[in-house]
């Protein structure tokens, strides 16, 4: 049977793209400091799986059938928690506590405190061994769930996702979905220079992934990867490498590693806010 | 209960036919199939397929690559859809496992405790225990018991690191009928749980699976002068220097301290209320490990009792046979004689 999309507009996801940037540079100005470069860099990918695909019961955040998300770049929580307060998960209220002692709402996403997280990360390189259990598990006791790993390009350094790959697609797992923000960027600088990933495309098809390469700020060529992945016939995971770049939507952050971390003060604040607002420009 | 011989019988469970060693072959010989034969007190596999077999759905196991060594491969011949065999794969099978329990199945994995415990620790603290995930890992082959294999595959330091981690219940069974014990006792723990164990070759201590409940302790003899806090291959030694120290009239209470963390703090304090010298006996350095353990309960209630920590030294073992390592590092039954008796007599 097909799993039912939501059918939404691309406008709809590119205002909920919008939200996400404009959100995580509000949420940064509460602690003073945030990773704004990689949030901005996966917001079509986040819209468009919260919005469009991925079956999930805000009233019910552990509902066993729903679809998981696991955001393996932990530190871009920041753009993911005000998509779960939109939808409902909790208000947007109670994330005016982020960072502040004692709140659910830190750097990274923390499954005992965030309804709607479905695991915690922050040690880049887990998340997608867990989420390679949870799709067998799905798939043993017959859940038509999928289980969907946001991971970052610098993660790929990490010896442990490879092992999770080899894994994944020995074991055959169709229901398990891996998406790359291929931003380019990490902590210290150009992840070419740091450690090049590349030829990655054939390094995922090599360990029997299969593999397509999208503009992951292109709203259409990213719905269509998500349906392919999601919703298409296979037989062990699929892979999207999103090209993304940092920063995106903010002329000053676009393309660079500096605003990997940061912060912006209020001039400045107000000049990213509106750029925000005009949206993209391609 | 103790000193019994150990059991060289075929065990009939054991599916040989894919061994090589056939007809024709020395009776002494040996290859990886046989090998199970050789490890008679770790019996993992065998107490899940009982499990299973009482209507156990959600049981499943992982391995890196040791279902073998570690005697769980039973359940994969019976099992096969739920057993997963990682490859050596430490760290990824720590995480599938944490995966597998979200949805709402019971995973155990079995694996040698070097690199379980040692490789995967970051793993098991992030993804298993600060989540406090219904995770069962049975860390086999613990302390020297690799022997000649070298520091590599000795682990003398996972209790200390495992028993800093919080919301993790740490245990040692000591042998087969402690394995039995243990396992289902805790299967239904509502979090993490390492079970600490040996190679499978340690000297039976239980005819039958004894009392195990987190937090306990069995105590195996009784003795007016001193009690002896033994875990694991330790409480054997600790039996057979009950035998030694009372041809020369000392009468050592010897306890099985399974329970490491929580550990049996009433039984730690009682002791050294009656003997105000108190002995702990692990394969572990004594540096961090259960001997640090009950230190801390000793200090922390003002027992104002002497304690002797029998253990390994803060150094890595140099190799040798295991036998000649235990006699080695006195963590046989002589040594542990010799050691209690003489700090009795210096007291």
């Amino acid at each position: 049977m097909a799993r039912a999309r939501k059918n939404v507009t691309d406008a709809l996801l590119a205002e909920k793209a919008k939200m996400i940037r404009r959100e995580t540079v509000k949420l940064t100005d509460l602690c003073g400091s945030g990773h704004y470069g990689s949030s901005f860099s996966m917001a079509e990918l986040v819209a468009a799986l919260y919005y469009e695909f991925l079956h999930v019961r805000p009233a019910e955040p552990r509902w066993p059938e729903r679809d998981r998300f696991l955001l393996g770049k932990g530190h871009a929580a920041i753009g993911l928690y005000p998509v779960l307060a939109d939808l409902g998960f909790f208000s947007s209220e109670e994330l005016d506590s982020y960072t502040r002692l004692g709140s659910p709402f830190g750097d990274h996403p923390d499954m005992t405190k965030v309804k709607g997280a479905d695991f915690s990360s922050g040690s880049i390189g887990h998340n997608l061994s867990v989420a390679l259990g949870m799709a067998l598990g799905l798939r043993l006791q017959g859940s038509p769930a999928r289980v969907v790993c946001l991971m970052g390009d610098g993660e790929m350094a990490e010896g442990q996702i490879w092992e999770a790959a080899m894994a994944a697609g020995n074991f055959g797992l169709a229901n398990l979905i891996g998406i790359v923000d291929n931003n380019r960027v990490g902590s210290d600088g150009e992840v070419a220079r740091i450690m090049d990933n590349e030829p990655l495309a054939e390094k995922w098809q090599a360990f029997k992934w299969q593999v397509q390469r999208i503009d992951g700020h292109d709203l259409p060529a990213v719905c269509a990867a998500l349906d392919w992945a999601l919703n298409g016939a296979a037989a062990g995971p699929r892979l999207i490498i999103a090209d993304t770049i940092a920063g995106k939507g903010v002329s000053f952050m676009e393309g660079t590693w500096q605003w990997h971390l940061g912060y912006l003060g209020p001039a400045d604040r107000d000049r990213a806010l509106a750029e925000i607002e005009r949206g993209l420009v391609p | 209960m103790s000193g019994k011989v150990y059991d060289q019988q075929a065990d009939p469970a054991l599916d040989m036919a894919e061994s090589t060693v056939q007809a024709g072959f020395d009776p002494k010989s040996w290859d990886m199939v046989g090998s199970l034969n050789l490890s008679r007190q770790l019996p993992t596999g065998q107490v899940l397929l009982d499990l299973a077999a009482a209507g156990r759905a959600d049981i499943v196991v992982l391995t890196a690559d040791l279902g073998r060594p570690t005697q769980v491969i039973q359940f994969g011949q019976r099992y096969p859809e739920r057993y997963f065999n990682f490859g050596i794969a430490e760290r990824n099978m720590i995480g599938a496992a944490a995966g597998l329990a979200t949805t709402g199945l019971t995973p155990v994995i079995s694996n040698y405790s070097f690199f379980l415990a040692l490789m995967g620790l970051e793993n098991i603290r992030n993804d298993i225990c600060y989540p406090n995930l219904k995770v069962r890992m049975v860390g086999t082959h613990s302390g020297i018991a690799m022997g000649f294999y070298g520091t590599s595959h000795h682990c003398n330091e996972d209790i200390g690191a495992l028993r800093t981690l919080a919301n993790l219940s740490l245990v040692a069974p000591c042998d087969a009928n402690a394995i039995r014990a243990a396992i289902p006792a805790l299967i239904d723990h509502p979090g993490p749980v390492y079970f600490r164990v040996g190679r499978g070759r340690e000297t039976p201590v239980y005819e039958a699976p004894p009392s195990f409940t987190l937090g306990g302790s069995n105590r195996l003899r009784e003795g007016r002068h001193a009690t002896i806090f033994a875990i694991g291959n330790l409480v054997s030694a600790a039996l057979e220097a009950h035998d030694l120290l009372a041809k020369e009239g000392i009468e050592l209470c010897v306890v099985d301290c399974y329970s490491i963390r929580p550990i049996d703090q009433a039984a730690i304090l009682a002791a050294a209320k009656e003997h105000g010298i108190l002995f702990s006996a692990e394969e572990h350095n004594v540096t961090g490990g259960f001997g640090a353990a009950v230190a801390e309960v000793l200090a922390a209630a003002g027992a104002g009792a002497r304690l002797v920590r029998i253990g390994m030294p803060d150094a890595y073992s140099v190799l040798g046979p295991p036998t000649h390592l235990y006699r080695h590092y006195g963590l046989d039954g002589a040594g542990v004689a010799a050691t209690v008796a003489k700090a009795l007599r210096a007291g």
